[in-house]
């Protein structure tokens, strides 16, 4: 097992790697001179020389890119551009909310995805199946940010169950859970689903039933473990998915997460902040890959091996 | 898809010859859902097409200050937002623009990703280790967040958002493509072609590319979906269409401010996307049930 992980920590280093220098590359494809953008439009040639100079940007590339990943790796990412704070305080201050926000989303709509295509599967082509698919497809057509909207106007303006933005208090976390999670948990549905109806058609299902087992615990043990193994990696997927979606979640709760610090420093064309936190979301991302494979080679035996 | 069929009418049987388009049909017809869909999304093009002339005010020039924000009425279908602009005016103009980022970009993204994955799936090897890698580097990024850092770099605007959707639906065709092609390459006909001495493109793309079909159209009509959704996501977040450009995620994002005085402003383009999409997806569903030649023994 530790091989196991061991092979695939390796196996990701090139992609980090390509991953770093895209992000590196970042500033040098923006339009214009990164030294006069971060020194502010109004600069002096001679402030801009001096940015230049303090940014290491008159080095060769190849220097740069030392440069940045020596930083990276000592958490370093500079100063951003318009608070002029080290982007990695910037970051700590914002990290919390969204880590918070991303985890109860993902919990929801996992359980409440997987029971509803558990509940379709076993009651395939009947009422539950229609009602399930019915919501799980919807669920993947109505966009986020329209889906937060609506909720806020039902629940928070119109009902006043529930506070609008913020996130003191757990009840500020329900609303934009549920808009977060909510394409997830129709494509855990889904997922889920078209695996459990794979599953029950096998042979070890029909001598499960044969030798007498009540449904119930075909459903529960038999299938449940073999239908789980795909729908553990569809959750690696998903969980990009809700890092991405947070950004939009977040503008529409006025959350103070990274997703917001994101859209404002690409408003503010604060490429530091842009960076980090581009490079911060896929590592997060590639981590969680990550962590669904080598929970996979748990669940699945056979995969180990290879 | 249109060379296959044609192919086969050559050998000169009659009209009842079962080829690929009649098997398709014969199961998608017996989809209503899916025909629903397939009717809507018709529509929807025919509406963005002609929307110019059957628009009854201009979209972004036509302003009633006597009726700002004012609800659904009989001179205004769906109500006039924040300027004094009517919202079906606007929506109906913006099925164009809505339509146009979903469909190029996804087409885009399917062309670039399709030849790489013929490329790496055929050749193997170096080329396959190279696509492979790019694919892993561009999945790497989650989500939405690969299109707004493509967007930090070329800037706002629609049609970067169109290139930067494009680039971000490039690895999965890709990768699904070459799958296809490494599991059909090692088939019987293909080995009987490349006996005869059939040079390497005409087995790419004769004889490996038509078995890829099927799969493609699926995730294309899938994909417009989110990618339409995408794009209006990076409206709403600014950093698409700008104003006084009628794209629907703009328009909902215009809405937020009036959401306690006009709720219309944001119901009627959020159900456009919203109906939109579903449309585009319920067809893919349709289009995956009737190409799967899994799907018929369930």
């Amino acid at each position: 097992m530790t091989g196991y992980i061991a092979k695939r920590v390796l196996g990701l280093l090139p992609t980090l790697l390509l991953v770093g220098f895209l992000v590196f590359m970042l500033v040098h494809l923006l339009p214009g001179d990164p030294a006069r953008l971060a020194a502010g439009q109004d600069a002096t040639p001679e402030t801009v020389e001096l940015v230049r100079k303090d940014l290491g940007l008159d080095k060769p590339l190849p220097q740069q890119f030392l440069r940045f990943v020596n930083g990276v790796v000592h958490w370093d990412f500079g100063r951003s551009l318009s608070t002029k704070r080290p982007v990695a305080g910037e970051i700590g201050d914002r990290f919390m909310p969204t880590f918070w926000l991303t985890v109860w989303s993902m919990v929801w709509s996992v359980l409440f995805g997987m029971a509803i295509g558990i509940v379709s599967a076993v009651w395939r082509n009947r009422w539950p199946d229609r009602v399930g698919m019915t919501l799980a497809v919807s669920g993947i057509s109505f966009p986020a940010f329209a889906l937060g909207m609506v909720l806020m106007q039902i629940f928070a303006v119109d009902l006043n169950w529930l506070p609008t933005v913020g996130n003191d208090t757990w009840r500020h976390y329900i609303l934009p859970s549920i808009t977060l999670g909510a394409a997830v948990a129709a494509i855990m549905a889904r997922f889920t689903r078209s695996s459990f109806v794979d599953i029950l058609g096998e042979d070890f299902i029909r001598t499960a039933r044969a030798k007498g087992l009540n449904e119930r615990r075909v459903v529960a043990k038999h299938a449940l473990r073999n239908a789980l193994i795909p729908v553990v990696t569809m959750m690696g997927l998903q969980f990009g998915f809700l890092l991405g979606g947070s950004i939009v979640v977040e503008k529409v709760f006025n959350w103070p997460g990274l997703g917001r610090l994101l859209v404002d420093a690409v408003d503010m064309r604060d490429y530091p902040v842009i960076q980090a936190l581009v490079l911060l979301f896929s590592l997060e991302f590639i981590l969680i890959n990550l962590i669904v494979d080598v929970l996979y080679g748990l669940i699945n035996p056979t995969i180990r091996y290879r | 898809m249109a060379t296959l069929p044609a192919a086969l009418q050559d050998v000169g049987a009659s009209e009842r010859v079962r080829t690929p388009w009649t098997e398709f049909w014969r199961k998608f017809r017996r989809q209503k859902v899916a025909l629903v869909a397939a009717a809507f999304v018709a529509l929807l093009v025919v509406v963005a097409i002609i929307a110019p002339w059957i628009v009854p005010y201009d979209a972004e020039n036509f302003f009633d200050y006597d009726k700002l924000n004012a609800p659904p009425s009989a001179a205004h279908w769906f109500g006039v937002d924040a300027l004094g602009r009517d919202i079906l005016s606007r929506l109906l103009m913006g099925a164009r623009i809505s339509l146009a980022a979903g469909f190029l970009s996804v087409a885009i993204g399917a062309i670039v990703g399709t030849l790489l994955g013929l490329l790496a799936g055929y050749r193997e090897g170096w080329w396959d280790r190279v696509v492979m890698r790019v694919c892993d580097v561009l999945f790497a990024f989650p989500g939405i967040l690969l299109a707004i850092a493509i967007v930090a770099i070329l800037g706002g605007g629609m049609a970067n958002v169109i290139a930067a959707v494009a680039i971000f639906s490039v690895p999965t065709f890709a990768r699904l493509v070459r799958g296809n092609t490494l599991a059909l390459k090692h088939l019987t006909y293909i080995e009987a072609a490349r006996s005869l001495g059939a040079p390497a493109r005409t087995i790419v793309f004769r004889h490996i590319f038509p078995g890829t079909i099927s799969a493609v159209v699926v995730y294309f009509s899938l994909r417009i979906g989110t990618s339409i959704i995408t794009a209006a996501s990076l409206s709403f977040l600014g950093m698409g269409a700008q104003p006084p450009t009628p794209e629907w995620g703009a328009m909902l994002d215009a809405a937020r401010s009036d959401m306690l005085t006009a709720p219309h402003e944001a119901i009627f383009p959020a159900l456009a996307i919203f109906l939109t999409v579903l449309a585009f997806n319920l067809l893919g569903d349709g289009l995956r049930d009737a190409l799967d030649p899994r799907i018929e023994r369930r």
